[in-house]
Formats: C-alpha cells, sequence, structure tokens
C-alpha cells in the first residue's frame, strides 16, 4: 500500500521542489516559489474560524454549485435526449443534422449570445457550461442506444419485456459503457466552461477571483486559483471514477472473455 | 399447435433480393419435438423468426395455437445460438432467467424461486449470483434454456442451439433437451444443420431444401428410448435415418 503509493508519488515532491529551487533562483514575478503560492492561498483561504475564509466560502461554493448543477442539467438532457435519438430513427433524421451544427459552435462564442439572452449570473453561467459540455454525453448517448445488440432488443421482443423495463434494464445498460465515456468527457469541460463563464460579468467564483488577481497583478493569488483548479479537477474525477467503476465491472469482465 | 401454411419471405429488392422461404408448409402437433434440419443459409432462421412473430413474411400465414401471428406470442420462447450476445451481460445469471418474467403476474419472490428452480434444472443451481462473463460457454447456453424454461412456453423455438459450443457440451446438451422436454408439457421446434442431432433429439425431422426454402422430407423418428449418446448413435434404425436425411439435405434423391 505505501510501497504503491510511494511509487505513484514519488515524482510530485521532487517536481516541488526542483520548482522551489529554479523559482527563487530566478525571481521572475510572474513565477513566484510555491511555498509563497501555499502562504498567499492560506493568508487568503485557508486561515478562517473552520479552515475556510469568507472569501473561500463566498467564491469556492458558488462556483462547485454551479459546476455540480450544470453537470447534472446535461447529464439529464443529453442522455434522455441522446437515447430517444438513438432508438428512434425517425426523430434522428430530423435532430442530427442540428446536433452536427450547434456542436460545431464554440461555446466561448456562445457566451456573448447568452449574455444577450439570459439574466446575468448563476441563470447566464449555466446555460454556458450546460451548452459547452452537452455535446459529448449527447453524442455518445445516441451513438450507444443506437448500437444495442439487434439480438438483446429481440430477445427482449420474444420474452415480452415491457416498455419501462426494457429502456432501464436493456437500453441503458447496454448503452451505458458509451454514455459513461461522455459523462467522462463532460466533467473535465464543465470545469473549463465553469471558470470561462466566471471571468466576465461575474461577482462571485473561482473564476472571478482570478479576474481581480490578474486585475491587480497578485501573481501568488493568481496561481493560487489555479492550484485550486487542479485540485477540484481531480477530487471530481476521481469521484466519477468510483461511481463509474462498479456500474461497468459487467462490461470489462466481458471484454476480457470475449 | 403450429400451422405454417404457405409461407414465403423475400429480403429486400432489386439485385440484393432474396427469396429466403418459398411456399412452405409444415404442421407441428402438441408437445412434439420436432427437429428442422437444412443446408447452411436456407432460410432456417428466417422461418425461425417469421414463427416467433420478428419478422413479418412476405406470404403466407403462421398460427400457433390457432392464434395467427402478427407480434411475438404471448406463450413461446426462443433461445437463440448466440448465448453470449442474448443473455444480457449487465444482469446476474439469476436476473436474467427471471426478467420475462416480469410480464406475468407473480411477486419478486414467486419469480426468484421460479429462476432458481429453473435453473437447478439444468444444473445451475449455484450460478445464479454469477454474471454471465464467469461462465463457460456450455453453462451460458444452459442458462439461455433456463431463461426459456422459466417463462413456461407451451412452445419452445431453439435456433441452431449447439452451434456454438465443442462436442462434448453438445452431447450433454443435447441430453439436457431431452429431459427438460420429459418435465415440461411443451412443444419444441429445434433448427439445426447437423443431422445426427436432429435424428438423435427429434420425435420428427423435417428437411428443407436450399433456399428459397421448401419442405423436401418429413421423417417420423421412431428410436427405442430413453435415447442415449452411444447406444442410441449405434442402434441400425438411426444409422438408416441419418443416412435418409443426409441424402435430403444434400438434395440427393433416396434409394
Amino acid at each position: 500500500m505505501i510501497k504503491t503509493l510511494i511509487k505513484r508519488l514519488w515524482l510530485v515532491p521532487v517536481v516541488l521542489i526542483a520548482w522551489e529551487l529554479i523559482t527563487k533562483a530566478v525571481e521572475s514575478p510572474y513565477f513566484p516559489p510555491p511555498t509563497v503560492i501555499v502562504s498567499r492561498m492560506y493568508e487568503m483561504w485557508f486561515s478562517g474560524p473552520l479552515i475556510l475564509t469568507d472569501e473561500a466560502v463566498d467564491n469556492f461554493l458558488p462556483s462547485i454549485v454551479r459546476l455540480i448543477g450544470s453537470w447534472g442539467v446535461a447529464v439529464a438532457v443529453g442522455v434522455a435526449l441522446g437515447v430517444a435519438i438513438g432508438r428512434a430513427a425517425w426523430l434522428a433524421d430530423y435532430i442530427d443534422p442540428l446536433v452536427e451544427f450547434a456542436r460545431a459552435v464554440p461555446p466561448p462564442v456562445m457566451f456573448s449570445v447568452f449574455l444577450v439572452l439570459f439574466t446575468m449570473g448563476t441563470q447566464l453561467q449555466v446555460a454556458t457550461i450546460v451548452f459547452g459540455i452537452v455535446w459529448p454525453i449527447l453524442l455518445n448517448s445516441i451513438d450507444g442506444a443506437r448500437n444495442v445488440d439487434r439480438l438483446q432488443i429481440e430477445t427482449a421482443t420474444v420474452f415480452g419485456v415491457p416498455a419501462s423495463l426494457r429502456l432501464f434494464r436493456i437500453i441503458l445498460p447496454a448503452a451505458s459503457p458509451k454514455i459513461f465515456a461522455g459523462l467522462r468527457l463532460s466533467v473535465s469541460l464543465a470545469l473549463i466552461l465553469m471558470i470561462v463563464s466566471e471571468l466576465k460579468g461575474s461577482t462571485d467564483g473561482i473564476g472571478y477571483l482570478l479576474t481581480i488577481a490578474s486585475a491587480n497583478s497578485d501573481m501568488p493569488a493568481l496561481w493560487g486559483g489555479v492550484v485550486v483548479l487542479g485540485v477540484l479537477g481531480y477530487v471530481f474525477n476521481t469521484l466519477f471514477l468510483m461511481v463509474e467503476r462498479p456500474m461497468l465491472t459487467w462490461h470489462r469482465g466481458a471484454r476480457r472473455t470475449a | 399447435m403450429l400451422e405454417i401454411d404457405n409461407l414465403s419471405h423475400v429480403y429486400g429488392d432489386g439485385p440484393t433480393r432474396h427469396h429466403a422461404i418459398d411456399g412452405l408448409n409444415l404442421s407441428v402437433a402438441e408437445g412434439e419435438l420436432l427437429c428442422i434440419v437444412g443446408p447452411s443459409g436456407c432460410g432456417k432462421s428466417t422461418l425461425l423468426r417469421s414463427i416467433a412473430g420478428l419478422i413479418k413474411p412476405t406470404g403466407g400465414q403462421v398460427r400457433v395455437e390457432g392464434e395467427l401471428v402478427r407480434q411475438t406470442p404471448a406463450n413461446l420462447a426462443v433461445v437463440f445460438q448466440d448465448y453470449s450476445r442474448s443473455l444480457f451481460p449487465w444482469m446476474s445469471v439469476a436476473d436474467n432467467v427471471a426478467l420475462p418474467l416480469r410480464r406475468k403476474d407473480m411477486t419478486k419472490q414467486q419469480r426468484r424461486e421460479a429462476a432458481h428452480e429453473a435453473l437447478e434444472s439444468v444444473g445451475l443451481a449455484e450460478a445464479g449470483r454469477k454474471y454471465p462473463f464467469q461462465l463457460s460457454g456450455g453453462m451460458q447456453q444452459r442458462v439461455a434454456i433456463a431463461r426459456a424454461l422459466a417463462y413456461r412456453p407451451t412452445l419452445m423455438l431453439m435456433d441452431e442451439p449447439f452451434g456454438s459450443v465443442d462436442a462434448q457440451t453438445r452431447e450433454d446438451l443435447e441430453d439436457l433437451v431431452l429431459k427438460v422436454r420429459g418435465h415440461h408439457q411443451m412443444t419444441i421446434v429445434l433448427i439445426t444443420h447437423d443431422i445426427d442431432e436432429s435424428v438423435y433429439v427429434g420425435d420428427r425431422v423435417v428437411v428443407l431444401s436450399k433456399a428459397p426454402a421448401h419442405v423436401v422430407g418429413d421423417l417420423k423418428v421412431a428410436l427405442p428410448g430413453p435415447r442415449d449418446q452411444i447406444t442410441t448413435r449405434e442402434h441400425p434404425d438411426f444409422v438408416h435415418l441419418r443416412a435418409e436425411v443426409g441424402r435430403l439435405v444434400r438434395g440427393v434423391a433416396s434409394v
């Protein structure tokens, strides 16, 4: 256990120490040493009464809530629409061209359009994130639902499996390896779009802190924001894998023996 | 029990047109175990899919218990050749067997018991919690048979059910079919390309021509029971019948 941990993580302190030594030697204002970044982070965010300061709570929490909320909306819309399009050929004929067009639009461009369409603040940010991350979920769900093995569908037909069971016990599980591939992409995309959506017109959030720090040329704070984002990304990805792994055990098992 | 009247089916149109079945007539009595043999690609699977209501034949009629087949009859079960695709890999073995029972008026407990009983009858009482991929091919096909049995069909269709397993397993599964038909009141239609198998398992063997398929031979199998892989196969009647079926399959006139 400890041995494997050392094996996997030995590079981290090595890089940190090297970074510290090089930045101390170079003394560039744009590249503060890690110790300076950490003490600035501590001072700003982690020296509060319950570890977190008010500034941290007021900005981290809205970001995380918006991230999770938007991801939830994107998953619900993407999977529901994707499975419907994947299973109904007539629906695909209508919607496929629209999907291909809309997903080609870079989400940051849409931010300016949404700026006009939606109220400043959470509404705008959720719209931006959802629009940015729904595509990999939607496209993978379409692909997964469309390519359910014909024999599995026929088996369900022969044994008269009712429609709702067919959806939840056959089509969704059959499509789930693909759906999860889309969800995994959307998790990392969501983090990027969360920041993008907070850079303009926002009054709180990690992206907002980054804009302030950048305006004040507060490099340690800016780097501190980067560190927080890295940690958040790592945590979300780990949580995601914890959910995905048990749900796809059958898939890995079936693939190994096939 | 099963009446097939002047059945025809044509796939596609134009240059890809394929005439699979042409004017096929067949009648199966209740409780019979009928084997259908024919050269590969002769339209056996098309026939089975028409009986199961999975395709709509372009001509003729199929009746199960007097009812015209438009969709899959409620009392019909199918065992497909490709067990690895017809069992659901994300469900445990017991769930696979119990799933079709959801349409029946049964409690969860009753479904579980029925699934266990069916698994027991195919010799897999201990495998309920496992997943299909953890079982060998032959065992997976036993699960597919258990699923069909638990469903308590009056008509069971088997589409080359032992085509993807090794010879030893194949014999075991043939004997399993003979065993379970004794315990359940049902009619079985088993499709195969294996001549020996059709004679060994069937009460009656129907031979199809190559595509477009129609019936070229219909033989009663009167072998002394109980059947046994060694003694039945060396019985003079068996040897004679398999030769007869073989000639019909190859399209050679019998002598």
